[in-house]
C-alpha cells in the first residue's frame, strides 16, 4: 500500500504549525480537512459522499476553539469520528420479523460479493437463535451455485429448497414459501443470482421474485473492498427493490472499507451484518463506531478491548501484573499468559486490530506463526514442575530431555530460555523505572530496550 | 500525424470483431470517465483551482487512486505553467496522452507460453473475483485455437467450487483433475501436473481457492502450490495471473502487492469490466507496481474474455474524441 501515515499523525502535523496561535483560522482548518478528505478517499469512500461529509465536519469544527486543546488534531479527529459513526447509523442489527411466519429474507448483490456464502452464514446465525431457517437456491445461472448452497446447508444442517437450474427463479421462490409453511420453517432465506446492476433482464427477474414473495427483508450484499462504484451499485439496487439492509462481506481483509459509508449514505439503509471470516459462524452484527475508526485507519481498538474483556480473567491479570513487577515470573506464568493471549483469537487478527500496528516497520514482515507458538508451548510443557519454577535448574542434559520430549531441537530450547531470561531482565528494568519516582525519561529507555532485548518468544 | 490518428491506423489492422467487443464492453467506462473529462473541459474554459479539483474528482471516481491522481495533477500543473496554457481545451491532448502513457507501459500482454511442452497457468485472487469463470472462458479460448487443455480443481475449500469448474469443463469439453473437497490443493496440483505430462496436453489451467491477501497461512498455502508445480515442471508455472474484480477499490493495490510476494504474480486479469466499473485501479497498479494486464473480461459470454490490448483499450475509451478529430480533419479538407 501506498505510504499512508495514519490520519492522526497527519492531522498532528497540520496542527503542530499552529502552536502559539490564538485561533485556528479557516485556512488552517481547510488544510486539516484536506487530510481528512484524502484519508477518506484512500479508504474508497465515494468522492461525492466525502464532499458532503467534509462540509458537515467543517461546519462543526469551525465553531470550536480547537487551539486551546493540547492536541487540536485529536479534537478534529474526534469530531470526524463521531460524525462518521453517526452517518453509519445506530447499532441496529436485528432482522425484521413477519407477523405471520415465515419471515422472508431476500439476498441481492453483484457477482462475487458473497451472497451464497452469506446466506449460509445467516442461516447459521438464525439457528443459534433457535430458529428454523430454510435456504432457497434461486441462482440457476452460475454453474454449481445450487450445489454450493446445498453443501452449506448440509454443513449447518439446514434444509435447502432447490428445483434444479431449469425452473425459473420466480417459480422456485413461490414454491419455497409453501414448502416453508408445510415444514414449519420460520425464516426463508432466498439466495439470488449475482448480477450487474445495469443488467435489465436480471434486475427485472429480481423484481418479479420480490413481488411474489413480498420479503420482509431485502439485504444487499456488498463486498467491503468495492471501490467508488459502490454508490452506483447500491443506488440502482435500492431503486429497483427498496432495500431494507446491507451486509458487508470480506471485512476480514485489509481493506479500509469505505464502501460501507458510501452505501449507507446513498441508500440510508442500516448495515445489519458484517462477515468477518471464512468460517460459517463468522457473521457478526455491524458496529458503526468500529467501522468509523477503521475507515480512518485508526485500528479497531474497541473490538480488541471487548475481546480482551471477554477473554481475560481480571484477577489473573492482576496477579500477573504483580509478578511482572516483582520479576517473579516463571515458566508457569509464561504459559498462562500465552493461553490468555490466545483466547483473544488468532494472533494476526489481534495484531491487525491494534492501531498503527500495520504501519509499524518490521511488524508487517513479522510472520505470526501459530505453529511456532504451539512449539513454544510444547517446550514449556516438557519441563518438570521444578524446572518451570526455577528455570536456572535447566542444565544441558535437562535441556536435551526437554528438546526430545517436545519434539524440538536443543537449539530451539536454548533460544526460548534465553528469550525468557531477557524478558525477565526487561521486566525488572521496567518495574524499577515505573517505580515510585514515576516514569521519568521512561519512554526513551523503554524504546531502547524494546529495540535491543524485546523479542517475541514466538 | 496526430496521436489519435496513429492509433486509429494501428487499430484498423486489427479484426473488427475484437474492436467491437472492446468498444461494447467499455461503454460504461467511456461514459463514466472520458466523457466526463470532455464535458469538464467544455464547461470550464479556464484552468483554475476548481478545474483541477473537478478533474481530481473524476479520476478518483474512476478508482484511479489518490496517489496516482495527485501525481498526475501535479504533472499537469507543471505542464500548464511551463507551456503557459490558459485554455482548458489546450490541456486535453496533454491529459489524454498522459493517461494513455499511464495505461500503456511496455506492451507484453500476450500470455507467456512454453516454447515446447506444457504451459501451466496458475490463477490466484481474493474471494469472488471470478477465477473459476475466467478459467472456463480461457479454456474455451485455447480449445478453439486447437490446443488441448486440462483444468486443475485447486479450490478445495469453497462449497461447490469443484462442481463449478466441472460444469465449465463439460461446457468447453475439457477434462478436470480433481480430488475431494477439503483435500490439499497442492496435492491436486501434483496430480494435475502428472496427468498433464502423461496426456501430453498443451495447456494446464490451475484454479485456486479465493483468499484474502492478509491471511498468512492461506498465502503460505499458495506458496506451496507454486513450489509443487515448479518442482514437477521446472519452467512452470509460466504465468501466475492475479484475477482482479474491476469494481475493487484501493484494496486492489494491496492484493497485487501481497499476492505478488507470495506467488510471483506475472500479470493481471481484470474481470467484470462491463459493469459500470471503471477499472481505474489498473492505472494505479501500473503506476505503482508495474504489473501488466494480460486479460480482460468484457461480458458474460464465453468469448468475452479478451487478451488485453492497450491500444484497443485506449481506442475504445477515447472513441468519441477520435471521431471528433476525424470530423474536424475532414472539415478542414
Amino acid at each position: 500500500m501506498a505510504a499512508f501515515e495514519s490520519l492522526s499523525n497527519r492531522l498532528q502535523n497540520v496542527f503542530s504549525k499552529l502552536r502559539g496561535k490564538g485561533k485556528v483560522t479557516e485556512d488552517d482548518l481547510n488544510e486539516a480537512m484536506r487530510e481528512v478528505r484524502l484519508a477518506l478517499l484512500e479508504a474508497d469512500v465515494n468522492f461525492k459522499v466525502v464532499k458532503d461529509f467534509i462540509a458537515k465536519v467543517k461546519e462543526k469544527a469551525l465553531g470550536l476553539d480547537v487551539s486551546k486543546s493540547f492536541t487540536p488534531g485529536m479534537v478534529v479527529i474526534d469530531i470526524v469520528n463521531k460524525e462518521l459513526t453517526e452517518l453509519m447509523g445506530g447499532t441496529q442489527s436485528k432482522l425484521a420479523k413477519a407477523n405471520k411466519p415465515p419471515t422472508v429474507i431476500m439476498m441481492a448483490g453483484l457477482q462475487g460479493a458473497g451472497k451464497t456464502t452469506t446466506s449460509g452464514k445467516l442461516a447459521k446465525l438464525l439457528q443459534k437463535g433457535n430458529h428454523k431457517p430454510l435456504l432457497v437456491a434461486c441462482d440457476i445461472y452460475r454453474p454449481a451455485a445450487i450445489k454450493q448452497l446445498q453443501v452449506l446447508g448440509e454443513q449447518i444442517n439446514a434444509p435447502v429448497f432447490a428445483l434444479g437450474d431449469q425452473t425459473s427463479p420466480v417459480e422456485i421462490a413461490r414454491q419455497s414459501l409453501q414448502f416453508a409453511k408445510d415444514n414449519n420453517n420460520d425464516y426463508v432465506i432466498i439466495d439470488t443470482a449475482g448480477r450487474l446492476h445495469i443488467d435489465e433482464a436480471l434486475m427485472e427477474e429480481l423484481k418479479n421474485i420480490h413481488q411474489i414473495v413480498k420479503p420482509d427483508e431485502v439485504l444487499l450484499v456488498v463486498d467491503a473492498m468495492t471501490g467508488q462504484d459502490a454508490v452506483n451499485v447500491a443506488q440502482s439496487f435500492h431503486e429497483q427493490l427498496v432495500l431494507t439492509g446491507v451486509v458487508l462481506t470480506k471485512l476480514d481483509g485489509d481493506t479500509r472499507g469505505g464502501a460501507a459509508l458510501s452505501v449507507k449514505a446513498v441508500t440510508g439503509c442500516p448495515i445489519k451484518f458484517a462477515a468477518m471470516g471464512e468460517k460459517i459462524d463468522s457473521l457478526e452484527p455491524f458496529h458503526p463506531e468500529r467501522m468509523a475508526s477503521r475507515i480512518l485507519g485508526m485500528g479497531d481498538m474497541l473490538s480488541l478491548i471487548e475481546k480482551a474483556q471477554a477473554g481475560i480473567d481480571a484477577d489473573q491479570a492482576k496477579e500477573m501484573e504483580r509478578k511482572m513487577r516483582t520479576a517473579e515470573f516463571t515458566f508457569d506464568d509464561f504459559l498462562e499468559q500465552m493461553a490468555q493471549v490466545r483466547k483473544l483469537g488468532p494472533l494476526d487478527q489481534i495484531m491487525d486490530m491494534l492501531p498503527g500496528m500495520n504501519k509499524m516497520k518490521g511488524v508487517k514482515d513479522m510472520k505470526i506463526d501459530e505453529k511456532q507458538i504451539g512449539r513454544v508451548e510444547a517446550i514449556v510443557r516438557s519441563m518438570t514442575k521444578d524446572e518451570k519454577q526455577k528455570p536456572e535448574l535447566l542444565n544441558h542434559s535437562r535441556r536435551k530431555r526437554v528438546a526430545a520430549g517436545s519434539g524440538t531441537t536443543i537449539v530451539e530450547v536454548n533460544r526460548l530460555i534465553k528469550q525468557f531470561d531477557d524478558m525477565k531482565k526487561m521486566m525488572k528494568q521496567f518495574s524499577s523505572m515505573m517505580g515510585p519516582k514515576g516514569p521519568k525519561g521512561g519512554k526513551k529507555g523503554l524504546k531502547g530496550m524494546l529495540g535491543k532485548n524485546m523479542k517475541f518468544p514466538f | 500525424m496526430s496521436f489519435f490518428k496513429k492509433l486509429k491506423e494501428s487499430i484498423a489492422t486489427k479484426t473488427e470483431a475484437v474492436t467491437n467487443i472492446f468498444k461494447e464492453g467499455l461503454t460504461k467506462t467511456r461514459t463514466a470517465f472520458v466523457e466526463k473529462v470532455e464535458e469538464l473541459i467544455l464547461r470550464r474554459k479556464k484552468i483554475d483551482e476548481q478545474f483541477y479539483e473537478e478533474l481530481e474528482e473524476i479520476l478518483i471516481g474512476a478508482d484511479v487512486g489518490v496517489n496516482t491522481v495527485m501525481q498526475l495533477i501535479d504533472e499537469l500543473r507543471a505542464e500548464v505553467k511551463k507551456r503557459k496554457i490558459e485554455d482548458a481545451a489546450d490541456l486535453q491532448p496533454i491529459l489524454s496522452e498522459k493517461l494513455i502513457g499511464l495505461m500503456k507501459g511496455d506492451d507484453h500482454s500476450a500470455l507467456r507460453m512454453a516454447s515446447s511442452g506444457i504451459t501451466v497457468i496458475l490463477f490466484v485472487g481474493v474471494n469472488g473475483v471470478g477465477k473459476t469463470t475466467t478459467i472456463g472462458k480461457l479454456a474455451h479460448k485455447f480449445k478453439s485455437e486447437g490446443k488441448s487443455v486440462l483444468l486443475a480443481a485447486g479450490d478445495t475449500f469453497r462449497a461447490g467450487a469443484i462442481e463449478q469448474l466441472e460444469v465449465w469443463g463439460q461446457r468447453v469439453g475439457v477434462d478436470v483433475i480433481k480430488q475431494q473437497s477439503g483435500s490439499d490443493p497442492a496435492a491436486v496440483m501434483f496430480d494435475a501436473v502428472q496427468a498433464a505430462k502423461q496426456r501430453g496436453v498443451d495447456v494446464l489451467l490451475c484454479d485456486t481457492a479465493g483468499r484474502l491477501q492478509n491471511k498468512t497461512n492461506l498465502m503460505e498455502e499458495l506458496n506451496k502450490i507454486f513450489r509443487v508445480i515448479q518442482r514437477e515442471l521446472p519452467d512452470a508455472p509460466h504465468e501466475v495471473l492475479l484475477v482482479l474484480d474491476a469494481t475493487t477499490g484501493q484494496n486492489a493495490l494491496s492484493q497485487a502487492k501481497l499476492f505478488g510476494e507470495k506467488s510471483g504474480v506475472t500479470g493481471l486479469v481484470l474481470t467484470k469490466l462491463d459493469g459500470t466499473a471503471k477499472g481505474g485501479i489498473v492505472i494505479a497498479i501500473r503506476n505503482e507496481l508495474n504489473l501488466p494486464v494480460k486479460l480482460v473480461g468484457l461480458g458474460e459470454k464465453m468469448g468475452d474474455l479478451q487478451q488485453f490490448d492497450s491500444e484497443q483499450f485506449v481506442h475504445a475509451l477515447f472513441a468519441g474524441l477520435i471521431q471528433r478529430e476525424e470530423e474536424e480533419a475532414q472539415a478542414g479538407q
